[in-house]
């Protein structure tokens, strides 16, 4: 018996949060009329039915592990609910599949208040698809920012994780510790994308931060990176930095062009939905990877990722 | 020892230090059970705590719920600790209190305890735990994040060397690590490393108390730290393979022989003893024929008795039925009386040492040091012990997982539970209450109403300055003032358990500590498991998605290791495991299930506190909307399990269902019986179409 998927986003669609678990539950299952019902919710909350983009804030972080992520999470997360921001986390987990089962052990990491509903976490393993988010993460992301204000999708790593999320975000937010010189080595060679937004965690060691904060401004300066935003954070009490990294993430937002991010990560997301579902056959059938975004490029702004795929299933077909 | 001379000691030794490990309900009761233990010749007192006490929390506070003079007597206040020790002259008793992340203050309120009595702090003698370490890594009543906490240490070490100089202001715990499954290795590497953690921070205190850049102030300095250095004792465990176990006791004084000369530049040799207490194996006692634990629990003491090189100083044995439940005064009497017998009938303490010369014993010595030596290496490479609390907590975890296999396996054989399994029925569990001890339930509505009327009749003024002026010296940018005096002060003012924590943790913060699930390898291909992970791959077929499991403990209770063999083993079969750790509250395990859409909850409870918190946990899902079944694992009573059931528990596990494998296919069937998809949304507006 599956959730009526069309009423579950209709009700993401009109702010209640507390249709976020059982749309997940949908959206993760890979049960066939599962599927159809998550189609159903994902109809509901396309740029057509929401008369435009999701309002939330879709908010990428990630880093590598111990660089202070959870605590800062915390920090953010007891702030945006002080000022009455409704807050979703999606909690990747990267841990190998060997098995087939993860541990998912973020959750307790981040502190929160439990009895408050306007906080929705859910952790998910990275999932049997090799580089990318898996479906549903990406689907979860954009269904929950019709309802959140803030969602966000941590992750683990260094190097290629910080480019899946910024097909989903908004804002992507790359988080290290002073000393981590190998997250300096990737910004140079190329190996990591040049975030919007970068934080040194652990302020509180004082020069040591603050040297990490000038090198890695150096870094992107001489990478001809001017917007990205270097700021050192301690999560301690007191917190240092919290409300600027706040601050930041909103001026960030205001700044971009939302509606073209979007789009753009929309046929991002179509193309890499249907390279797994088709393989490399199935872009050859559409005359390649360039003609594929070629084609995506030319479709009505507002279609939503299931529409642009069926798009290039009906092109593939047609060849 | 040369061949002409008698092979026995000219006068026999005197006995060790005889404790029970004790207290339960209330201190008026647990003072009327310590002076009955006394007057059966127990020598020491060995304080046991509740855990709302142990972490912090007076018996009014929420996460005290069911917890309350369960494990250990409630102490809230300097009026419980003089009604515990009433009668009980404290200038001559030797008491050691298991207490650790506030030990602080409860040694304060003994101290206060003794002002009562006319005794000055300086005849005090005992030993608080304190040790941290191994509360992140195995037993989880930590209270502050590590900085703060071994500040406290540093504290105290630097406050009793001075003030209260017979006073072992803490026991390194070797004893909680083999609990969670350690290695003789492991257990003495890891004490080690603990013990330099502490030694260091120590050090540095002392020297900034002394100025002790050079001089008059160095060399006053390095006095000090010689005392401290023998002041510091070890508190550890034994298991059955008690040769081996022995050597492990050699292996350790040899080590700390040489880190005191080395590292600490000790030259006064009484120093440089390694000090011991023990309290022996419960990790290999068992809940199937429990009679059989009376020998197990003998030959563990044997294993710190019998070589006079490395004998215990202390000892506290186990009761038979530990895994059954709480002892009564009569099974905690028949492990006295095993320390009597050895002591006053055997001959062992008329000999000099009789394994000198043992080739055999030289060897495993040598063994144990060498692996030993490169794990210390190891954690000293990761920057110490408590920089390396992720990594030790992982091969905790691992180490605990082989142990497990070798049992389900039946390599390593236990014997009741994995062999010679058949029975005669047991006359000692035969009375109605199964051979255990049950706390009234009352008694926690009692200790609430005690605290409220003790907050209402201090003078308050004199409590608020106190803790004001301790959160101040706490909150001071240099870290340097000691905290003891003003915690003196608070507890002489009549400040209270849960209000002297809540003040430290407002200025520290709090803490989780790692899971160690995280870190720990995955499975080695396993013929065993693939059947398993073939059942989880169909049932997720069935259900759409991987099945989901939460495992999380509920309550103060932070003995972690049962769930988190769960938790592996989950994952292992190949399910998707949210694992929570310790100390939740009902409303997070519901607003986990919630929000993650699990399929199944496993809740693990130790602490004897499973009647209230199982029910309150259930009503809190289902009030959530949360549909999915619970199952319950820990020291549960046999007579217990109806309750649970009727209240909504699915399955209940206790220490005889080792086979963790089995457990897991239990439970794939359960989520398999259950609805393909959980409806886990409250006020979900739809049904569903399918």
């Amino acid at each position: 018996m599956s959730e009526d998927g069309g009423a579950l986003g209709a009700r993401l669609r009109e702010g209640d949060v507390s249709a976020a678990p059982a749309a997940l539950n949908l959206l993760e299952s890979t049960a066939d009329e599962d599927r159809r019902q998550s189609a159903a919710l994902l109809k509901e909350l396309s740029p057509t039915a929401l008369e435009g983009e999701a309002t939330g804030h879709v908010i990428g972080v990630t880093g590598p592990p111990g660089a202070g992520k959870s605590t800062l999470l915390s920090a953010l997360l007891r702030a945006w609910r002080a000022d009455g921001q409704t807050v979703a986390m999606l909690a990747v987990d990267p841990s190998s599949r060997r098995s087939g089962g993860s541990l998912l052990g973020d959750r307790a990491r981040i502190e929160f208040d439990p009895s408050d509903r306007d906080i929705f976490i859910r952790s998910t393993s990275a999932g049997e698809r090799l580089g990318g988010l898996a479906w549903a993460t990406r689907a979860a992301a954009h269904a929950l920012a019709a309802a959140f204000d803030i969602v966000v999708i941590e992750t683990v790593g260094v190097g290629q994780a910080e480019t899946e999320v910024a097909d989903v975000a908004d804002t992507v937010v790359v988080v290290v510790q002073p000393g981590s010189g190998d997250v300096l080595q990737f910004l140079k060679s190329g190996i990591m994308e040049i975030p919007d937004v970068l934080v040194i965690t652990k302020a509180d060691l004082g020069a040591i931060a603050m040297r990490a904060k000038r090198d890695v401004g150096a870094a992107l300066r001489a990478l001809g990176s001017s917007s990205t935003r270097v700021l050192a954070v301690s999560s301690l009490s007191p917190p240092q930095g919290v409300e600027e990294l706040i601050a930041a993430l909103r001026e960030h937002r205001a700044g971009a062009d939302l509606d073209a991010r979007r789009l753009r990560a929309r046929r991002a997301n179509a193309l890499s939905d249907y390279t797994h579902e088709h393989g490399e056959h199935g872009l050859r059938a559409l005359g390649g990877r360039p003609a594929a975004e070629r084609l995506l490029a030319e479709q009505d702004p507002s279609l939503d990722t299931a529409a642009l795929v069926a798009t290039l299933e009906r092109r593939a077909g047609e060849r | 020892m040369s061949g002409d001379q008698s092979p026995r000691l000219p006068e026999g030794d005197r006995p060790w230090m005889m404790r029970t490990y004790a207290g339960h309900s209330t201190a008026k009761a647990s003072n009327e059970l310590y002076r009955r233990n006394l007057q059966k010749g127990q020598t020491g007192l060995s304080v046991a705590f509740d855990l709302p006490t142990q972490t912090g929390y007076d018996p009014d506070d929420e996460l005290a719920r069911g917890e309350v003079g369960k494990v250990g007597v409630p102490i809230s206040h300097r009026g419980d600790m003089a009604a515990l020790m009433d009668g009980i002259p404290l200038g001559e008793m030797n008491t050691s209190m298991t207490i650790n992340a506030t030990a602080a203050w409860l040694l304060a309120l003994y101290i206060v305890a003794a002002e009562e009595q006319d005794v000055a702090q300086e005849q005090l003698q005992g030993t608080t735990q304190n040790d941290i370490i191994k509360e992140f890594l195995a037993r989880g009543t930590y209270a502050f994040p590590p900085a703060a906490s071994m500040r406290l240490i540093a504290d105290m070490i630097a406050y009793t060397v001075e003030h209260v100089p017979k006073w072992n202001p803490i026991n390194i715990c070797s004893y909680h690590l083999q609990e969670a499954g350690a290695t003789p290795v492991q257990e003495i590497a890891y004490a080690m490393s603990n013990a330099i953690a502490v030694l260091d921070g120590a050090r540095a205190r002392v020297a900034e108390t002394h100025d002790g850049a050079n001089g008059a102030g160095a060399s006053e300095a390095q006095k000090l730290m010689e005392q401290v250095f023998g002041r510091i004792s070890f508190f550890v465990n034994a298991g059955v393979r008690f040769v081996e176990e022995h050597a492990k006791l050699r292996a350790m004084s040899i080590l700390w022989e040489e880190l005191g000369r080395e590292r600490y530049g000790v030259q006064d040799e009484r120093h440089l003893r390694f000090r011991y207490g023990v309290q022996v194996n419960s990790l290999g006692l068992t809940e199937a024929q429990p009679e059989n634990n009376v020998q197990r629990i003998v030959l563990e003491a044997l294993a710190v008795t019998l070589g006079r090189d490395a004998r215990a100083r202390a000892i506290q044995l186990p009761a038979w039925n530990e895994a059954l439940g709480l002892p009564r005064p009569w099974d905690q009497q028949w492990s006295l009386r095993i320390q009597q017998v050895l002591a006053y009938e055997t001959d062992i303490l008329e000999y000099p040492d009789i394994f000198e010369g043992s080739i055999v014993m030289d060897g495993l010595v040598a063994e144990l040091l060498e692996g030993a030596r490169a794990e210390m290496a190891v954690v000293a490479e990761h920057g110490g012990a408590v920089e390396a609390v992720a990594y030790m907590k992982g091969a905790l975890v691992d180490s605990h997982r082989e142990r497990i296999r070798r049992i389900e396996s039946g390599e390593q054989v236990v014997v009741g539970q994995n062999r010679f399994t058949e029975s005669e029925d047991s006359p000692l569990t035969a009375d109605a209450e199964g051979g255990i001890l049950v706390v009234d339930p009352a008694i926690e509505a009692e200790q609430i109403d005690d605290v409220r009327r003790w907050r209402a009749e201090r003078d308050q003024g004199a409590v608020d300055a106190a803790l004001a002026r301790l959160a101040e010296l706490a909150r001071a940018e240099d870290g340097k003032e000691n905290l003891m005096v003003a915690t003196i002060a608070a507890a002489r003012a009549g400040a209270t358990t849960g209000e002297w924590a809540r003040t430290l943790r407002e200025v520290f913060g709090s803490y989780r500590a790692p899971t160690g699930v995280g870190e720990a390898a995955a499975a080695p291909a396993d013929a065993d498991l693939s059947e398993l992970r073939e059942e989880v791959s169909r049932l997720q077929q069935k259900l759409g998605r991987r099945p989901k499991i939460l495992v999380g403990k509920p309550g103060l209770d932070g003995h972690s290791n049962g769930a988190e063999q769960i938790a592996v083993r989950a994952r292992d079969a190949g399910m998707d495991v949210v694992y929570e750790g310790i100390r939740l509250t009902p409303a997070q395990i519901a607003a986990s299930a919630l929000q993650e859409g699990v399929h199944v909850i496993g809740l693990s409870i130790l602490s004897g506190s499973h009647r209230e918190l199982i029910p309150t946990v259930i009503e809190a899902l289902r009030e959530a909307g949360v549909s999915a079944p619970v199952v319950v694992g820990g020291i549960i009573p046999e007579q217990d399990v109806a309750a649970l059931r009727e209240a909504g528990v699915a399955a209940v596990y206790t220490p005889k269902d080792f086979d963790i494998t089995r457990i897991m296919r239990d439970i794939v069937e359960l989520v398999g019986a259950g609805s393909p998809v959980p409806v886990a949304a409250t006020g979900a507006s739809a049904t569903g179409s399918a």
